[in-house]
């Protein structure tokens, strides 16, 4: 806890410099009329840095590091994270109702290790609904692939 | 010159389509109450996109209704499964859990359920009549007092917010920097967005809504290994009539929970303070305190009376300022600027049939919660027998599409996976979630009235001390800012020992 509080602080620190810094180049003085376009996220920039410092410093004092996380909880984190990106990026290529098919077809089927069956019917048959809940009924579209576009939509 | 109105607002809310709209966002509402990483917040953020073709009146009380919804559906967690959906459901989890555990849980769920509704009611009421004053009020307010109250609004969570106030103050930051990325309304120039063509458009608060407490839930959740070891409802008629009989007896309870509940709930982080002030309380006063984490009926009555007070109160500065209360009454302040109403006093002047359409939802969309709740808790729990390899990935597909339905733009999703990841982690390092996405919401309101101030001002910040209102309001909100510096130095001055870390509002 102590490493990733540490960590955490020291990025959240070099963001507000990052704001500074563009802060400064746009103005934080007073314009032509009232206050420039930096002079806000300046004064937020300089007061998180006192912040995070004093939260370092905090944390830096604390004796004790417990882990941040345990192996198997990462694992079981990185299970739903990595397949949730790879569907992010198919998506891009496939649409999302094909894409969230996979993904979920793909989890209940290495995690759950669900039946065959059961993979099948809700994987397919979830972005069915959502995609009459939401291309035909509510007129939202949501991003579409090859398959839509055989399909005629 | 209450009731004429609210019997106008009454007639816009009960219209067999807004009936409808009501029963659609209740039971929606609810399912998402009781599954584990949508709340209130991200379910009306990830509905708020359907909303975006309805008229203003019906689609406030869609999200109402599903606000009422995942108020109800976080008692049966709590009493069913031990599993406390929001924060403010933790206090329900004491008595409600052995109650189930007792074979009791109609009658735990009962109760829980009628003292939200009447925790619930009492803000309602005491809304409709304040709210119109508070608005006549605050339309004499100028920028100075407004950025006052959004001060007073961050300075309470920074103050008795609980957890670390330093990383409050943190997060608090963090939303208002993510609300400056992109073009200047006022100058018209390009901020923070390093020459990123996909930045100009800034940060959306919806999507960060949705990966904070959607995404970053579900990580959590799947980090503790859940597992559901549910009691059965055992619910019937019998029990709920048999209950009625018992409740009347807890009229103190119900008392106190909702002043409680409707005193700290208009405050930003009210309902979780007000659901365990008002449990410690009842056990103060009860005959048989030593009965209380038995599975006492009463320990579930104080905290569900009070958090429901304390929720519809959260609504309060949402309609009569603009100024939401919680990260639930953010989202909806956001639906009110999409669908083009401009949040704030003038409502009450310009659009009196959404505002009372509004106030009258609330009355029927609790008596018809309390209803549906009482009736379908069988259906709503079975959602939790639902494996949790099925439901995780289904929340996260949900998730995607609300963060794409906002703009139609892909980088939306992308920012959805960063933001829950962050919202993992800062859950983890004890960096509140529900600060930062009030200043993502508020950032552009605050940094104008900040503006506007100081040019009234010429640049000085004299201003917020020498007008009356604003002086007083700023004074409260330094008092509240440098409460966690002052109150260990005081108890160190009184003898008394250091307190104990008050539990975090999410």
């Amino acid at each position: 806890m102590r490493t990733a509080d540490l960590i955490t602080a020291a990025v959240l620190i070099a963001g507000a410099g990052l704001v500074i810094f563009d802060s400064v180049r746009v103005g934080i003085g007073w314009g032509t009329d009232g206050p420039n376009s930096g002079f806000f996220p300046f004064w937020l920039g300089v007061i998180m840095i006192a912040a995070c410092l004093l939260i370092a410093i905090q944390a830096w004092r604390r004796s004790t590091n417990t882990p941040f996380v345990q192996p198997a909880q990462l694992r079981s984190v990185l299970k739903v994270l990595w397949p949730a990106t790879a569907a992010v990026v198919l998506m891009q290529f496939v649409g999302l109702y094909v894409a969230s098919a996979l993904y979920m077809g793909f989890y209940m089927r290495w995690v759950g290790r669900h039946r065959w069956v059961t993979v099948a019917a809700i994987g397919i048959g979830v972005p069915i609904a959502t995609f009459f809940v939401f291309e035909t009924w509510f007129l939202v579209p949501m991003p579409k692939g090859p398959l839509e576009t055989w399909l005629g939509y | 010159m209450g009731l004429e109105n609210l019997a106008l607002g009454f007639h816009h809310a009960v219209t067999p389509f807004n009936l409808f709209v009501a029963v659609v966002g209740i039971t929606l509402g609810t399912i998402i109450g009781v599954l584990p990483g949508l709340g209130g917040a991200n379910g009306v953020a990830i509905l708020l996109p359907l909303t975006f073709t309805m008229p203003p009146t019906s689609a406030i009380i869609l999200l109402t209704s599903l606000y009422w919804g995942a108020l109800f559906g976080g008692a049966i967690t709590s009493i069913l499964f031990n599993i406390p959906g929001e924060p403010w459901s933790v206090a329900t989890t004491f008595d409600g859990y052995p109650l189930a555990r007792q074979g009791q849980s109609g009658q735990a769920l009962t109760a829980a359920f009628t003292s939200s509704f009447v925790g619930a009611f009492f803000s309602i009421v005491l809304i409709t009549f304040f709210a119109p004053i508070l608005a006549e009020i605050a339309l004499k307010f100028g920028p100075p007092e407004f950025f006052a109250i959004q001060l007073l609004t961050f300075s309470s969570f920074v103050g008795l917010g609980g957890g670390n106030p330093l990383k409050s103050l943190v997060s608090i930051l963090i939303g208002f920097i993510l609300a400056a990325v992109g073009l200047d309304i006022v100058t018209g120039q390009l901020r923070m967005t390093f020459g990123f063509t996909d930045l100009m458009k800034g940060f959306d608060f919806i999507v960060a809504v949705i990966g904070l407490f959607g995404v970053g839930e579900i990580l959590l959740s799947v980090e503790e290994g859940l597992a559901f070891h549910g009691a059965t409802t055992g619910m019937n008629l019998r029990v709920v009539l048999d209950t009625w009989k018992i409740l009347p007896r807890y009229w103190r309870t119900f008392v106190r929970g909702s002043f409680i509940g409707f005193w700290m709930g208009f405050k930003p982080g009210g309902a979780t303070p007000a659901s365990f002030m008002s449990y410690a309380f009842a056990k103060r006063f009860s005959r048989h305190p030593e009965r209380f984490g038995k599975g006492e009926l009463e320990g579930v009555v104080a905290p569900e009376t009070a958090a429901h007070a304390a929720g519809v109160a959260a609504m309060l500065p949402m309609i009569t300022l603009g100024i939401p209360g919680s990260p639930t009454a953010a989202v909806m302040l956001g639906g009110l600027i999409i669908w083009g109403l401009q949040p704030g006093p003038l409502l009450f002047k310009e659009k009196p049939d959404f505002v009372w359409g509004l106030i009258a939802s609330m009355y029927t969309g609790n008596i018809l919660g309390v209803i549906m709740v009482l009736a379908g808790v069988p259906f709503f729990a079975a959602i939790l027998r639902v494996p949790f390899a099925i439901l995780t990935p289904l929340i996260v597909v949900v998730c995607a599409i609300g963060a794409y339905a906002v703009h139609s733009s892909m980088i939306d999703i992308w920012y959805m996976l960063i933001f829950g990841v962050v919202g993992y982690v800062f859950k983890k390092l004890d960096y509140p979630l529900a600060p930062l996405v009030l200043a993502l919401v508020l950032g552009d309101l605050a940094e104008n009235a900040l503006r506007q101030s100081l040019i009234m001002s010429q640049g000085s910040l004299a201003i917020f001390f020498t007008r009356p209102i604003a002086g007083a309001i700023t004074a409260v909100a330094i008092f509240f800012f440098a409460l966690p510096v002052i109150t260990p130095w005081w108890r160190r001055l009184r003898g008394l020992p250091a307190a104990a870390p008050a539990p975090r509002e999410t």
